[in-house]
């Protein structure tokens, strides 16, 4: 792959995840946030398989196709069960902060992030490196999100949202974490998303509502 | 001022002149069909506006000049920038004049005045209708503003002939995030300032939605036929620009017959495209509530200001 293309690739893959995790912050319904979230998944093997092609490496291959299992079917599959059985009462997120000042806290987010990794890029400038903002960006939203959000649903999005980031500007940063790392930090995502959709249900169980802002007090 | 700046600054208007009231009625027929409607014919704008011009001219009681000035500052406005902007030939009459900033404010100076005429008439729903285009174009401008200036960083000029050269001798710049965010962002508020669906609906006359219908509910006869026509040339303006800034193929870089007409052509081609696809979106869409509105506007923004810093960061 010639090297005007790789950038090319590489620049619209991140262009795509930032995209993403916009619409996340953008949108309402808990389902369309879900499948964008699968998007964002798509964009991020997308990602390492452009990075796979340059460098040549069948291991950053395997990590792309395992990514693109984990994060675009997966993750998302759990989520929309987690979704259909917490009932048609519960499709929308309830955001602490309205959705446009969100928004326009993405977008300060968004500089914060370009201001913080300035000097990260200057230690190795390569097309690769300069697009660490983009990743360290996701990373902040999705703690906006994680931190914003009423529902326990959409709060994982945001948790996985910030674990997505943090992928991404180790791929960026290091080209490759190595096969057994990337695979061990797959597994602890995969068991966090199923051992908070089980707390999610039994919430739900409890309390009838996944709301946790209702939970400050202790009931009997 | 070149001669190829000269021919298209009289080419563009007049095409725009007479070709945006057909865009309309091959928008509002697209409509009509997909809705199983028979539909009026494409050249029903233009009747209308012939028969609204042979009305007299009529201003309702109490309305000053303000009233009375506002269309021809919408068209006038609308006009300037039909005759500048890179359209059909990518040299300017007035190379000055087709600069991003003046373009904006030219364009944002129209809406104001009709605006103003909005409050003029001291009517609830001209008040009504001005408060509520204000809320919108203080979003639309600075994303409109951003959007395009993402575009120019590359270029290193904020002339909108000199982006749409460039970009013509650079394609592969067309599939680059600073060009999609872009776009996204610029279709988003193209379709909020030209008064469509999902911010403002141009068939109803229904008082609790109206935006830009509110406006001009007092004009008649002639004035309301130059604010119609003012309406249908910023629609064809707006999709012009989009066209042009992100897909310049086919617009005349020589002054040669052939190339001229491969212009008009080009340009018309990607109008109408881009107003048969817009109308048949419509179709599917359902009117926003006007409180949700600025959450639109606020992730344009947003993206605008993406593609401005990604132009700075990943190029």
């Amino acid at each position: 792959m010639n090297d005007g293309v790789y950038v090319q690739l590489l620049d619209l893959a991140c262009g795509a995840l930032l995209l993403t995790g916009v619409l996340v912050l953008w949108r309402r319904e808990l389902a369309v946030i879900i499948r964008v979230f699968a998007a964002q998944g798509v964009a991020l093997a997308a990602l390492v398989a452009v990075l796979a092609a340059h460098e040549n490496s069948p291991e950053l291959w395997i990590v792309a196709v395992g990514l693109l299992i984990l994060r675009a079917g997966v993750l998302p599959l759990l989520l929309a069960r987690a979704l259909a059985a917490a009932g048609p009462a519960r499709r929308e997120t309830r955001p602490l902060v309205n959705v446009a000042s969100s928004l326009l806290a993405a977008a300060v987010l968004a500089l914060l992030a370009y201001a913080v990794s300035r000097p990260l890029v200057a230690l190795s400038p390569s097309p690769a490196t300069q697009a660490i903002p983009v990743g360290i960006t996701v990373v902040l939203i999705g703690f906006f999100v994680l931190v914003t959000r009423r529902r326990a649903l959409s709060q994982l999005v945001g948790f996985l949202l910030m674990d997505n980031g943090i992928t991404t500007v180790g791929f960026l940063t290091t080209s490759s974490v190595g096969l057994i790392v990337e695979l061990g930090v797959s597994l602890d995502v995969l068991l966090a998303v199923l051992v908070l959709r089980i707390l999610t249900a039994r919430i739900q169980e409890s309390f009838g509502d996944a709301d946790l802002d209702e939970l400050r007090e202790l009931h009997d | 001022m070149s001669a190829l700046g000269v021919v298209g600054g009289v080419l563009q208007p007049v095409l725009i002149v007479s070709f945006s009231p057909v865009l309309l009625g091959v928008m509002r027929q697209v409509r009509a069909h997909l809705e199983g409607r028979a539909g009026a014919g494409i050249a029903q704008p233009w009747r209308d506006l012939r028969k609204l011009f042979g009305k007299e001219a009529i201003t309702p009681r109490g309305t000053t000049e303000v009233f009375r000035i506002a269309p021809l500052v919408l068209i006038g406005t609308t006009a300037v920038v039909a005759v500048v902007a890179p359209f059909v030939t990518t040299d300017s009459a007035l190379g000055s004049v087709a600069d991003l900033f003046a373009v904006v404010a030219l364009l944002a100076l129209g809406t104001v005045a009709l605006a103003l005429a909005g409050l003029d008439t001291a009517t609830a729903f001209g008040g009504m209708g001005a408060s509520r285009e204000m809320t919108i174009i203080a979003l639309v401008e600075p994303t409109l503003l951003v959007a395009i200036f993402a575009l120019s960083v590359r270029v290193g000029s904020t002339n909108l002939a000199d982006i749409v050269s460039s970009t013509l001798r650079d394609p592969a710049r067309t599939i680059s995030p600073v060009s999609l965010l872009a776009a996204v962002a610029l279709v988003v508020v193209v379709v909020a300032e030209t008064g469509r669906l999902p911010v403002d609906n141009p068939s109803t006359h229904l008082e609790l939605t109206m935006v830009h219908e509110a406006m001009v509910l007092e004009y008649a006869g002639p004035d309301l036929a130059l604010v119609e026509l003012a309406s249908a040339m910023r629609l064809t303006v707006f999709l012009g620009l989009l066209a042009n800034l992100f897909l310049p193929w086919g617009i005349a870089t020589e002054l040669t017959p052939g190339a001229l007409l491969v212009g008009v052509v080009a340009l018309m081609v990607k109008v109408g495209l881009l107003g048969m696809v817009l109308a048949a979106g419509e179709v599917f869409m359902a009117k926003l509530r006007l409180f949700r509105v600025p959450e639109l506007l606020a992730g344009s923004f947003l993206l605008a200001l993406l593609a401005v810093a990604a132009s700075f960061f990943l190029a």
